[in-house]
């Protein structure tokens, strides 16, 4: 009995170890493993053989000292074993720290001590440049980064993307077969090419959190806000990096479940002020590494700074709008997306009449959600209801997630009602 | 690691564009070449006659089907080969981003070898 309480105990030991492994770790494993060869299927494999093993011999043999070095041996053994046995026999270069340490250890009692967590080197930036090389097509990096970096598979990621499993799985092995066939290398890039190469990282790490922002902030998308931050303080220096781990971390501070409530009619009271804080302090840190003060500020620390400025309103309990005007135009002048132009024309509609805001609207709008519910808005502040209820209704067709269907709904209604006639409905 | 660069260019001639410029083209392929040999990348490279001078065959059936002319007729045509060894991609396109081609409106593809022989004998890329 008690034997089969403590084997039970055991497992549920090596299973939160095992797990907790998996989370803490699984990008800096993969990019340890892969960054000898390139081989980013091998390494995934390999630690997933690993931590496979685990499962089995932990719940047994305990939960090793150090399970990190234990995996990462494990999975090592794994890759040579697959090599040898490869007509190919390529010799790969395997000497680093922790090869010298691994035969070190060796002749050790605990081979798996030998290896000092902290010294296992940390790989993933080196790894998020491979997955965001200008080689690799802009639509596979983000899954890339997610699947290699932050260990979602397949079927999670094609989840959140709306395409089937199979076709996911099928863009990232052709991208890792890439990586690994052209030599794509693992390296972070010298200065000279680094202003051209960061920006796509950026973008690709963005991606993670844009794609993951509705999963509660432990899972998905808190992954992504680490992986952010994480990137930043390996970068150190760069100011956009900073300025995405702001933005990401500002982002994460409100609630993304329940109800869609605009930003500016948001309960400061639910906001995470410690997540604002973070954010902030990001911001600033982005702000002063600009070498100098007079160089425009990029397109993360604009987008940031939007941020910070509406959250500020748990302090002013007043939106800056002058500000965010101020902010939304240098945004447009960095970044000229029709998503900053859209948001430019509501702040316009905002600080000015109404009627500006909808003359600020960029043409080219008639398939974009934000365009349409910008529109609709910016109708019913300039008196014209009628309008908007069109302007809602397309909207509404427009959008994917029910919370904000649901939303513009309810907006749609409120104008309906005030044209006098509602499609039928007593309004009495 | 073995890179072989593919260079199309529009395919031009003293009659199109002059003497003077097809001497520059040609001084500025000398350069590109002694800079890749200088570096100690450079393994072979080959600039072409124009297509108008290609000839290609096909097999149907048991019959060789002999045809004037280049594999695929387009405006930029495969102009010469350049095989180098570098350490991984990004060597390679650096050094692909000299190449001269690009500054005459055309392209370079980059692939990396799987094989070559050495002495007749088939050996992998590494």
């Amino acid at each position: 009995m008690d034997g089969e309480r403590l084997n039970r105990a055991n497992a549920d030991a090596a299973h939160t170890a095992a797990a907790h492994a998996a989370r803490e770790s699984y990008g800096r494993l993969v990019a340890v493993l892969a960054a000898g060869n390139g081989d980013l299927a091998l390494a995934e494999d390999a630690l997933a053989d690993a931590f496979t093993t685990a499962l089995e011999r932990w719940p047994v043999a305990g939960v090793p000292h150090n399970p990190e070095g234990w995996l990462i041996t494990v999975a090592r053994n794994r890759q040579r074993d697959v090599w040898k046995s490869s007509a190919t026999r390529t010799t790969v270069p395997l000497g680093d720290d922790l090869d010298t340490g691994l035969a070190a250890a060796s002749a050790g009692l605990d081979p798996f001590d030998g290896i000092d967590p902290l010294r296992i080197p940390d790989r993933r930036l080196e790894l998020c440049f491979a997955c965001a090389h200008p080689a690799i097509d802009p639509a596979v990096r983000t899954p890339l980064i997610l699947q290699a970096v932050l260990g979602f598979d397949a079927a999670q990621i094609a989840e959140a993307y709306a395409v089937p499993a199979a076709t996911m799985a099928q863009r990232l092995v052709r991208a890792k077969r890439r990586i690994a066939r052209a030599r794509i290398p693992f390296i972070v890039p010298d200065r000279r090419v680094m202003p051209e190469r960061l920006p796509a990282v950026l973008e690709a790490v963005y991606g993670c959190a844009a794609i993951t922002w509705r999963d509660d902030a432990d899972s998905l998308a808190g992954e992504a806000r680490y992986l952010a931050v994480t990137l930043a303080g390996l970068l150190e220096r760069e100011p956009e990096a900073w300025a995405l781990a702001a933005l990401v971390t500002l982002s994460l501070a409100r609630p993304r479940t329940g109800p869609y409530v605009p930003l500016d009619e948001q309960d400061p009271a639910l906001w995470d002020a410690a997540s604002i804080d973070e954010g902030e302090a990001h911001l600033r840190r982005a702000a002063a590494l600009r070498s100098d003060p007079s160089t425009a500020p990029g397109r993360f620390e604009l987008e940031a700074a939007i941020q910070a400025v509406h959250l500020e309103r748990r302090r002013t309990d007043a939106i800056d709008w002058a500000a965010l005007r101020q902010l939304y135009t240098a945004l447009v002048r960095v970044a000229p997306s029709l998503g900053s132009r859209v948001a430019l024309a509501a702040v316009i509609g905002r600080t000015d009449v109404a009627a500006a805001g909808l003359a600020a609207l960029p043409p080219g709008g008639d398939a974009f959600q934000p365009w349409w519910a910008t529109r609709a808005d910016l109708l019913v502040r300039a008196g014209r209801p009628m309008e908007a209820v069109a302007a809602y209704d397309r909207a509404i067709e427009l959008s994917r997630e029910p919370e904000v269907r649901a939303f513009l709904q309810q907006r749609r209604d409120a104008a309906a009602s005030r044209t006098g006639h509602s499609d039928g409905r007593d309004d009495s | 690691m073995r890179y072989t660069l593919l260079l199309h260019y529009a395919e031009e001639s003293p009659d199109t564009i002059g003497d003077d410029v097809i001497a520059e083209g040609m001084r500025r392929m000398s350069a590109y070449a002694a800079t890749l040999h200088a570096a100690g990348v450079l393994v072979a490279a080959e600039v072409l006659q124009p297509t108008d001078v290609a000839t290609t065959v096909r097999r149907s059936g048991d019959a060789l089907h002999v045809q004037d002319g280049p594999f695929v007729d387009t405006k930029e045509q495969l102009g010469g080969t350049i095989v180098i060894d570098v350490p991984d991609l990004d060597a390679a396109l650096d050094w692909a981003g000299q190449a001269p081609a690009l500054d005459w409106g055309g392209a370079v593809e980059i692939r990396p070898g799987a094989t070559h022989t050495v002495d007749g004998v088939w050996t992998a890329n590494a």
